[in-house]
């Protein structure tokens, strides 16, 4: 599931990867910031469409993609008389007093909802997913996205500190532990990292190890750290890895100390991180050139692996562009499949997708023009 | 009856497929004919005005008999033609760049 600038695209393929049927565009013009299913039941996938015209929608499939819906309706009762039923899934509305965050002036500014980034589906429940969102909040919907409500206790955690950078100030990474539904870790870029150990009533930075002396006066602050990415592995979710604006790094104790692991990496700017299906030490990032510099080292296009959780790493170029390559990944645009030999996707900020059937040494495009690719999400069905 | 006319995405969105149709009782101002359409396609509340303050989201704009109303306030009565439906009340994707 590609989500791009310009709609959405649902790329098929059976088990062997190499023939690819390209479904779309859903949602033609909208931008479509992510897409994702629900782990208990894959026909069930949420989507974020946005406009910077016409804002926030909300759609849900519950047929794995062939038919969509606001949340709360039906095709036929969005044209009958009394429309849909309550017409709430679009509404985002934070929790009490918005309050305020930094501004670029150094100056106190309202928060203000524009759009969501992202939507991660509870492991356990198809009719429970949160959504992070800019300005940067978390919301949760516990019966399908008819509704949302914001679970406010992040923006207590010295949320008057954050501030927006260029890309502006969102909840981009969510991730859920499979072996403790009370804790949950976001990511918010110009804010840090947080976990909650109480199913999202509290939380607390989670940055100890995070230096960023090119971006903070305090290079070691417990919050404002420009965090890209984080994931893990579900076998071992105290383990995660992040990418942050410079840097690549890794904890063992679910945030609580964070070291670097960027090693032989050409540059540690980047965006997307992820892990391999199968070996929780495999660990994928695409290396680029800089903040100023949004596009690969010397124009080639390179996923670099490291097996050992970090420090060691080794470039992965078979099939992908080695010259005139001035792209970006974005970092939603990465996603594994947890077929036997781990398929590892990404997609460009010019519209390829990117497909290694074989954990990554060996790449194919799927498609080649699709519009800028924001995100990049993989069902392996059975 | 009021006629009126959505922008492409929207018509899309709310599945319609040429003007909305709406019966409304005097007096027609710009604010009745919003709540009566979100009322008739909820999916489209937060997509003109903000869901919260039903502000005007800013690159929505609503013409009517060649004038630009985008700016008065909710309460304005609508021209006797758009109440009739003689015109219809257009909302707008604002040109936006490019």
């Amino acid at each position: 599931m590609v989500g791009t600038k310009k709609g959405a695209f649902i790329l098929t393929a059976d088990g062997k990867r190499k023939d690819w049927q390209v479904s779309g565009p859903h949602f033609a013009g909208w931008e479509m910031y992510h897409l994702k299913g629900s782990a208990v039941d894959p026909n069930r996938i949420y989507a974020s469409q946005s406009s910077g015209w016409f804002g926030q929608i909300i759609q849900r499939s519950d047929d794995g993609g062939k038919t969509w819906n606001t949340p709360g309706s039906s095709a036929g009762e969005l044209k009958g008389p009394e429309g849909m039923p309550k017409g709430e899934s679009n509404k985002f509305v934070y929790a009490g007093e918005a309050g305020t965050h930094k501004w670029y002036d150094g100056s106190q500014h309202p928060w203000e909802f524009k759009r969501v980034w992202h939507i991660e589906p509870s492991l356990t429940d198809p009719d429970t997913a949160y959504a992070g969102v800019e300005d940067a909040a978390i919301f949760k919907t516990t019966d399908g996205g008819k509704t949302w409500q914001e679970l406010p206790g992040l923006r207590r955690a010295k949320g008057n500190l954050w501030q927006p950078g260029a890309g502006g100030m969102a909840v981009h990474t969510i991730l859920l532990d499979p072996k403790n539904d009370q804790r949950i870790y976001v990511a918010i870029s110009a804010g840090g990292a947080f976990r909650t150990d109480d199913g999202g009533k509290t939380w607390k930075p989670i940055t100890r190890g995070l230096k960023s002396p090119y971006e903070l006066p305090d290079p070691d602050a417990e919050v404002g750290h420009c965090v890209h990415r984080m994931t893990l592995h579900p076998s071992r979710p105290d383990v995660l890895f992040m990418q942050k604006h410079w840097d690549v790094l890794r904890t063992d104790n679910a945030g609580d100390q964070w070291n670097e692991v960027s090693g032989n990496l050409p540059t540690d700017f980047g965006f997307p991180i992820d892990v391999h299906a199968h070996e929780p030490e495999t660990i994928y990032v695409v290396p680029i050139t800089s903040d100023a510099l949004h596009y690969p080292p010397e124009g080639k296009l390179r996923v670099y692996r490291s097996k050992t959780g970090g420090n060691e790493w080794e470039p992965l170029t078979k099939g992908l562009p080695q010259k005139d390559c001035y792209v970006n990944v974005l970092r939603d645009a990465m996603a594994v499949d947890s077929l036997d030999k781990s398929g590892i996707y990404f997609g460009t900020t010019g519209g390829q997708v990117y497909c290694s059937a074989d954990s990554g040494d060996n790449w194919m495009p799927i498609v080649r023009d699709l519009p800028a690719v924001y995100s990049v999400e993989v069902q392996t069905l059975p | 009856m009021i006629r009126v006319v959505l922008p492409f995405h929207l018509r899309n969105l709310a599945r319609v497929d040429g003007e909305v149709e709406l019966d409304l009782a005097a007096p027609v101002t710009i604010g009745a004919v919003l709540d009566a359409l979100e009322a008739r396609h909820p999916v489209l509340r937060g997509t003109i005005r903000d869901h919260g303050t039903l502000k005007r989201r800013p690159f929505v704009r609503y013409f009517a008999c060649k004038e630009d109303l985008s700016l008065e306030p909710p309460e304005t009565q609508l021209p006797d033609a758009v109440a009739s439906g003689k015109e219809p009340f257009l909302i707008i994707g604002a040109m936006a760049g490019g």
